[in-house]
């Protein structure tokens, strides 16, 4: 096995506030590494770093044994290319229409004529169980589930490398969450990509996870297969898992 | 010791707001002499920005040019002077009042709607997306809206002009006493090349500062509705300020005074 995504010692802080205090966290090239944690535990900020959105203030960031924590602009473009990504709200472009959003990444990133683009747009909305009709919609005219679907296809639609799904479950019904966790299964499989998750629906990282790590202080204080993450023998990780309000977790009522 | 650090701090602030908008108008400069170039995305800024702010200015260049003549007229009265009007008209709408009025009044509709629409894609994670789908922001969304507002400003300035002096003109005939023709003849007359350019030339300036308050607010807007509120707010204010400061800045180079 080979590491596809690589973070060592990587730390953010935002003015006084440490957010990441030193990730170490190696994601095997074809795994489906979920990374649990309360909120505001640097989870979202974690994944935005290895986006290049944010700059770590320390560590590095390895993407297929490339550095990639200072590389910006131009010299960035070939490495965003193996990257897809589903927002917690979808983060639809509202200007456009469902085909387009789902193509954008083939006709601004690739160059893809848009007449081929929207044949391919059409294809990944169907592998998300979406009529074509719902192609030519707007996204606000899509319910909360539905957005994230087409999220999902726009993800997925340059068949990237590594996909990361940012609470991929918050905010959908129970059934609504299972079906987007099927779908992403299935489609992780289908592209064959390696996935970082971020979440904490314990259901959801349990469905869509074959690893599991848990972030705690903006540190990972746990990790290892799913299988084993009911036998973990740390008190912060059961406490999490179980949600339970009692334990070494002590929820700051101030931020 | 307190009233130290607030100047302080209110001295830091304002420094670290001019280095955000410095590096932000460098790289929005870079992002618009470097491929790709959206062709597309510009004609529909030019439709928004320009062309569907042809009825606001259409209108307050209008009446600003009415105002004009009946002041000037009951100004120069005094002086038996009220002859004048067609020629102070025609200098005051070409060299500063249309480029001014024009540009506060896109100041009003267009940096705002710019700083909303930007914000709320900052604030809904849409401009990450754009990120994670190998796209430039700054290419995709702010280059086009500054082509496209450095482009029609002098466009609408140009028509601004047309319509103010039309607007003295109107009032001049209608109650002033003025004949149409003689009117017209002094206006064009006495109006030089310098004249129309000074105000087409400021109004591609009052264009970019429109567009560039607009996108930098909206990307750096925070939070939520608020947050984007408060975006479009500072967006209105800071490029109507900054448009009549470069405004006495440009009079003063364009007219060696």
């Amino acid at each position: 096995m080979t590491a596809k995504i690589q973070l060592i010692g990587v730390k953010k802080r935002f003015g006084p506030k440490v957010v990441l205090d030193g990730i170490d966290l190696t994601i095997e090239k074809g795994s489906s590494l979920v990374v649990i944690g309360g909120s505001g535990t640097g989870k979202s900020v974690m994944i935005k770093s290895v986006l290049g959105i944010l700059t770590p203030d320390e560590g590095t960031i390895l993407v297929d044994g490339q550095d990639v924590t200072h590389l910006r602009g131009a010299a960035r473009d070939p490495v965003m290319k193996k990257f897809g990504m589903l927002f917690q709200g979808a983060a639809l472009f509202d200007s456009l229409p469902v085909w387009e959003n789902v193509a954008f990444g083939l006709i601004q990133g690739r160059g893809m004529a848009r007449a081929k683009a929207k044949d391919v747009a059409i294809q990944k909305l169907a592998k998300v169980g979406l009529s074509e009709d719902v192609a030519y919609l707007s996204p606000a005219e899509l319910s909360g589930g539905m957005q994230k679907r087409v999220g999902l296809a726009r993800a997925i639609a340059a068949d990237p490398e590594i996909i990361f799904f940012d609470e991929p479950t918050t905010g959908l019904d129970p059934i609504m969450a299972d079906v987007i966790n099927e779908l992403i299964v299935s489609t992780v499989k289908d592209v064959g990509a390696t996935t970082l998750s971020i979440t904490h629906d314990m259901a959801s990282a349990r469905k869509i996870s074959d690893h599991i790590a848990m972030i705690y202080q903006g540190r990972i204080i746990w990790s290892g297969p799913t299988s084993q993450i009911d036998h973990s023998g740390n008190p912060y990780v059961d406490q999490f898992i179980h949600g339970r309000a009692e334990g070494p977790i002590k929820m700051a009522v101030k931020a | 010791m307190n009233i130290l650090a607030g100047i302080g701090r209110a001295v830091l602030g304002l420094l670290a707001d001019i280095g955000r908008l410095t590096a932000f108008t460098g790289r929005t400069l870079a992002a618009c002499v470097s491929p790709p170039i959206y062709g597309r995305l510009i004609a529909i800024q030019v439709l928004r920005i320009g062309y569907f702010s042809l009825p606001v200015v259409g209108l307050t260049a209008f009446f600003t040019g009415g105002a004009l003549a009946l002041q000037i007229y009951l100004g120069g009265n005094r002086y038996g002077a009220e002859a004048i009007v067609p020629q102070i008209v025609v200098l005051g709408i070409t060299r500063e009042l249309g480029p001014v009025i024009a540009g506060l009044m896109v100041a009003g509709r267009v940096a705002a709607a710019i700083a909303a629409e930007i914000g709320t894609m900052k604030v809904s994670e849409q401009i990450d997306a754009l990120t994670t789908l190998a796209t430039n922001p700054m290419k995709y969304l702010v280059v086009p809206r500054l082509v496209a507002a450095v482009l029609s400003m002098p466009i609408l300035v140009g028509i601004a002009d047309s319509i103010g002096v039309f607007g003295g003109y109107v009032v001049s005939t209608q109650s002033l006493g003025f004949t149409g023709s003689i009117y017209l003849k002094n206006t064009v007359d006495f109006a030089t090349r310098q004249d129309i350019n000074s105000g087409l030339i400021k109004a591609a300036v009052f264009g970019f500062i429109i567009a560039l308050m607009g996108c930098y607010h909206g990307f750096n807007s925070k939070g939520g509705a608020q947050g984007v509120g408060a975006a479009t707010t500072a967006a209105v204010v800071s490029s109507s300020i900054l448009i009549l400061a470069a405004n006495y800045l440009l009079t003063s180079i364009l007219f060696h005074t």
